[in-house]
């Protein structure tokens, strides 16, 4: 598929003798909204973290082709550059906002680079060159509009420490768009909403895709969210890749049913005589 | 090689004083995550608290066997330093705990600073130097006009220092003391929703590391036979260092980094520079905390996204 | 104790009195051995014991009453409330509008009782003891609140623990000596006069230099390790300084380091010298006030540059490191860039303000830049509450201040006889300080925490938020 904006190639990844993910390879589409299920343990989050840079892939290859052609090997980008550079941002599980800044501080920290440089690296804004505020105006412009997007417009004065779950949780996506991302990846997204959060959240990410053209990267528990909103689903289990396709088509598949249900070894023979494996 | 044999035998006695000192840092760090800033100052009182009982019992008592005083000075100054840990606990760290992460450790530099000052000013800011005891040496070899020698003080603190790692190593590994100890290391909400006191194994955390820093003090008196109230610190950084160098949390990495830290010091006195010994510890602790923070038997911490 | 509630609650005063008892019966056993025993030296010049049971009674006496007072007073408010009640028992009486008066016009009053203060102790004086005043109160104190503003940038916005910040006093301190008493003289003589000004931004280029010299091995180290890493190079520097004497002349340490003058102006009391030129009488307490309002400039000018970068992207990367390392590395922000920045900038006022000491004092030694510096450059950064300069400021007077007071208790010696040395007691009570303060306020002095930017309203970030940083 040359419109691949990820491409996972033979992904290993080993934690002294445990293979958290082995030989994985897939493909997200740009413009796709793209899903990475399993049972738990299944790998999930590593994937994430060697593709965002936390972790350093034992094998494989990860290239991320932005919209210009310009083409990055995240397994060998420092984590921040993935961020800058390559324009993958990401969200995490356990949310990690910073608490103890504004919400609108949050989207500002986001826009450190930019703002950086606006800055004159700081020796421009000590100085108080104009320039730098006009830029850190739009700074807070920015922030304002994804504060709106998000129906945070009210909090944006509170500590994010402050806000409920699923605020929270919205804001880290904001924080995560106020970079620019081509690639915007989210570490269950949908954990600990409650079905009307859940319902919002999915407006919010096909609002990120429609608008922006970006495209998402989601791992997720959540079936109802999965199955309504992604184009294309990846499903892991002991960290190797067991389906591949729409979701439909992944629903189908007996090894999934297998995977998440659990069937006793002999049931699977069975299973997997049905269709022919 | 004759030299070297006496070093090695000088870097084990102070080692064992370091590895000592070293258990209580280790052992308060494995429990409540905090580097027991005071710590070396509670060694530097155990000298004095040594100090004062063997001239009370030796001048004011009479007792003349000279081994039976230090048997009672030890124990005095067990009980006592214990006494003062816990009272610092206490006061100083119990109402800190689970509150902000740096003022347990603001207060523990104040608790060190409230304690080095109080004893200059309760003691005089002059070195306290008693007269030599167990001077007698065993003669190990004489080759060459250089001789090794192995003295009284060198086995008596050995001997010690051997026989209480023993009785310790079997109250942390076999009794319920032991287990609760390490149940509130691993997880202290945990641990105290199973019935664990924890406040009160914490207490006698502090009080187990106080009573061998005690010993650490009453050897260092003996060995050295002067005591001074600024002796809290540079001991101190070096059993931390020991601590560190073992890995923190784990008690035979402890002795270990005593040893180690004993030996280093000795012999880069002995063939380097007396000079730069201490630029040498504080060195081993920069580049083991940089390169290898798990220590020698700790286990690595992973970093978790 | 849930359990002694239950039972039928013993009246307060038996409460009190039982647990002044085991307070009292604790305070002999920590107290007995060092107090009841003094060492000393005899005529031949052995070491004795003498007894001291009357100290020893005292004391417990002492904590005995402590105690009593202090459990009556906390059974008659309950334990939640007396922290609560000890912050807000001045504040809370005052009426919004005043409050509202005082925090805002506290820093300007604060900014002018600055500049007034040398003509006001002048005035106060009349000359004859100001020299004490300012040079004591004044220059020693705005000495530390500058450190404690410098170490701010490091331990209270970026949340990097350093320990050692005395090294960085300490390269500011000898860049200047060595440069002012064996470069300049030996290459530009006639530069003798400007030495102070041009060592000055030397010495804090250095300083920020050795900042991120010492700053990039222990980037990856966090919390307590970081601490005891810094604490282990202040350390070294100092060994290092004190043995290594064809460089640094080792304990005896430097002396006649040439002293500030006004642009070009010594100091003297020669024809070309400050007096003389000004038509004034020679006196060396116009040398004090100037060095007085030099170390007000390099203070101001630390808040000025800290503030400011607060509000600089670079000043939000600090905050945002304290906050959660890992998410400022998922957006894009270089931690390594901005934890060097905060070591930089934070060794750099220390190297101006070890500059300054330098020309203050004349002469320097390593026994200036012991450990015993740094505790209390931190302390006075935690206990003012870590991020705020005026909570910092309040914290730098109480504690230098307050120390400093001691030396005017010169009346109690009439109490306690002639041997009593209020100034031996000095450090005693701040360590103790210390832990009073962290134990009756953890966050410090001033724990909000106010937000860089606003879109409606700029509301003060309480503590329970702000996190205090890993690394």
């Amino acid at each position: 598929m040359s419109d691949a904006i990820l491409r996972v190639e033979h992904l290993t990844m080993r934690f002294g003798g445990l293979v958290a993910v082995n030989d994985l390879s897939f493909d997200a589409r740009r413009g796709d909204i793209t899903a990475v299920i399993g049972p738990n343990g299944a790998g999930k989050t590593t994937v994430f973290n060697c593709i965002t840079g936390f972790y350093k892939p034992t094998q494989g290859r990860i290239t991320m082709r932005q919209k210009g052609g310009a083409e990055f090997l995240l397994e060998r980008l420092p984590d921040f550059r993935i961020a800058r550079t390559a324009k993958v941002a990401r969200t995490f599980q356990n949310i990690r906002l910073f608490s103890g800044m504004t919400v609108l501080e949050n989207l500002l920290v986001a826009q450190h680079n930019p703002l950086m440089a606006a800055s004159g690296w700081s020796i421009g804004g000590i100085l108080g060159l104009p320039s730098y505020w006009r830029a850190e105006k739009q700074a807070i412009e920015k922030a304002a509009y994804w504060l709106d997007k998000c129906g945070l417009t009210d909090r944006a004065d509170d500590p994010a420490g402050d806000l409920a779950y699923g605020p929270q949780r919205a804001l880290e996506i904001a924080r995560a768009m106020c970079t620019e991302p081509e690639l915007l990846c989210l570490d269950e997204p949908a954990a600990g909403l409650n079905p009307r959060e859940s319902l919002v959240l999915n407006e919010l990410l096909r609002f990120i895709r429609r608008e922006h053209g970006t495209s998402l990267l989601l791992i997720e528990h959540d079936m109802s969210v999965v199955m309504e909103i992604s184009d294309h689903v990846v499903v892991l289990d002991y960290g190797t890749k067991i389906s591949d396709g729409t979701p439909s088509q992944v629903r189908e598949d007996p090894k999934v049913i297998a995977a998440y249900l659990g069937v006793d070894d002999s049931e699977v023979e069975k299973v997997e005589a049905e269709v022919g494996l | 090689m004759e030299v070297f044999f006496q070093q090695l035998i000088n870097g084990v006695t102070l080692g064992s004083i370091y590895g000592l000192i070293a258990i209580g840092y280790t052992m308060v760090f494995g429990i409540i995550g905090m580097v027991n800033f005071s710590h070396g100052d509670v060694f530097m009182v155990s000298t004095f608290i040594a100090l004062i009982a063997l001239m009370v019992l030796t001048t004011w008592l009479g007792v003349s066997s000279i081994l039976l005083a230090l048997l009672i000075v030890l124990i005095i100054a067990m009980v006592f330093t214990s006494l003062i840990s816990w009272t610092i606990e206490r006061v100083a760290y119990r109402p800190l705990r689970g509150s902000f992460r740096l003022a347990p450790l603001i207060s523990a530099i104040g608790m060190s600073i409230v304690l080095s000052n109080f004893v200059q000013v309760a003691q005089g800011p002059r070195n306290k130097a008693i007269d030599p005891i167990l001077n007698s040496v065993f003669v190990l070899s004489a080759a060459g006009g250089y001789q090794v020698t192995l003295s009284y003080k060198q086995i008596l603190i050995m001997v010690v220092t051997v026989g209480l790692l023993a009785i310790f190593w079997w109250v942390v590994a076999k009794t319920p003391l032991g287990r609760a100890q390490r149940a509130c290391e691993q997880d202290r909400k945990m641990a105290a929703l199973l019935g664990v006191d924890v406040d009160r194994t914490i207490s006698i955390t502090f009080v187990m590391g106080a009573a061998l820093a005690a010993v650490a003090g009453t050897l260092y008196l003996v060995y050295y036979g002067v005591v001074n109230f600024s002796d809290g610190f540079t001991p101190g950084v070096k059993a931390f260092t020991a601590a560190v160098l073992g890995g923190i949390g784990s008690l035979p990495g402890a002795v270990l980094g005593g040893l180690l830290i004993g030996l280093i010091e000795v012999f880069w006195s002995a063939y380097f520079s007396v000079e730069y010994k201490d630029v040498a510890a504080f060195s081993i602790l920069a580049i083991v905390l940089i390169f290898m923070p798990q220590g020698i038997l700790g286990r690595p911490d992973v970093e978790k996204v | 104790m849930p359990l002694d509630t239950a039972r039928a609650a013993p009246s307060p005063v038996a409460r009190a009195v039982k647990d002044a008892l085991f307070a009292a019966l604790v305070a002999a056993g920590v107290f007995g051995p060092l107090l009841a025993f003094k060492t000393t030296q005899d005529m031949q010049n052995r070491l004795i014991v003498e007894p001291r049971w009357d100290l020893l009674a005292v004391v417990v006496l002492l904590v005995w009453a402590g105690r009593f007072l202090l459990s009556l007073w906390q059974a008659r408010v309950r334990p939640e409330t007396t922290a609560a009640i000890g912050t807000h028992l001045v504040w809370g009486l005052i009426p919004q509008s005043i409050r509202l008066v005082i925090r805002n016009g506290l820093p300007p009053a604060a900014l002018v009782a600055l500049f007034v203060y040398p003509m006001m102790i002048l005035s106060l004086t009349g000359g004859g003891g100001a020299l004490k005043w300012i040079d004591n109160f004044g220059i020693q104190i705005l000495i530390y609140v500058m450190l404690a503003w410098g170490l701010n940038i490091v331990v209270g916005l970026a949340g990097l623990l350093d320990l050692g910040y005395v090294a960085f006093y300490a390269v500011g301190a000898y860049a200047y000596a060595l440069i002012a008493t064996k470069v300049i003289p030996a290459t530009f003589p006639g530069l003798g006069v400007w030495a102070f000004w041009i060592c000055l931004p030397i010495a804090g280029i250095l300083a920020a230099f050795w900042g991120v010299l010492l700053g990039f091995p222990v980037l990856r180290l966090r919390g307590d390790y970081l601490a005891i890493v810094t604490l282990a190079f202040g350390e070294i520097i100092r060994l290092v300084l004190i043995n290594w004497t064809d460089f640094s002349n080792g304990y005896e340490g430097i002396s006649t380091i040439p002293r500030p003058s006004f642009f070009g102006i010594p100091f003297n009391a020669s024809d070309t010298g400050f007096a003389a030129t000004f038509g004034l009488e020679f006196s060396p307490v116009y040398r004090t006030i100037f060095l007085y309002y030099v170390i007000v400039c390099l203070a101001l000018l630390t808040a000025w540059v800290s503030n400011r970068l607060r509000r600089l992207p670079v000043g939000r990367a600090w905050e945002a490191l304290r906050e959660d390392e890992i998410a400022c590395r998922s957006l894009g922000i270089n931690t390594v860039n901005t934890k060097l920045t905060a070591f930089a900038i934070g060794a750099m006022f220390g190297g101006f303000a070890g500059s300054f000491f330098a020309a203050r004092q004349g002469f320097i030694s390593p026994e200036s830049f012991t450990f015993m510096e740094s505790a209390v450059i931190l302390a006075i950064v935690v206990l003012g509450g870590m991020g705020s300069l005026i909570g910092t400021a309040i914290a730098a007077v109480a504690m230098i201040g307050g120390t400093e007071l001691l030396r005017e208790l010169d009346w109690m010696k009439a109490i306690f006889g002639p041997q009593f040395d209020p100034v031996q007691y000095r450090m005693l009570i701040f360590g103790f300080a210390m832990v009073v303060i962290m134990v009756w306020k953890p966050r410090g002095f001033v724990s909000t925490r106010m937000p860089t930017a606003f879109l409606k309203s700029r509301r003060a970030v309480s503590s329970a938020h702000v996190k205090e940083g890993h690394g």
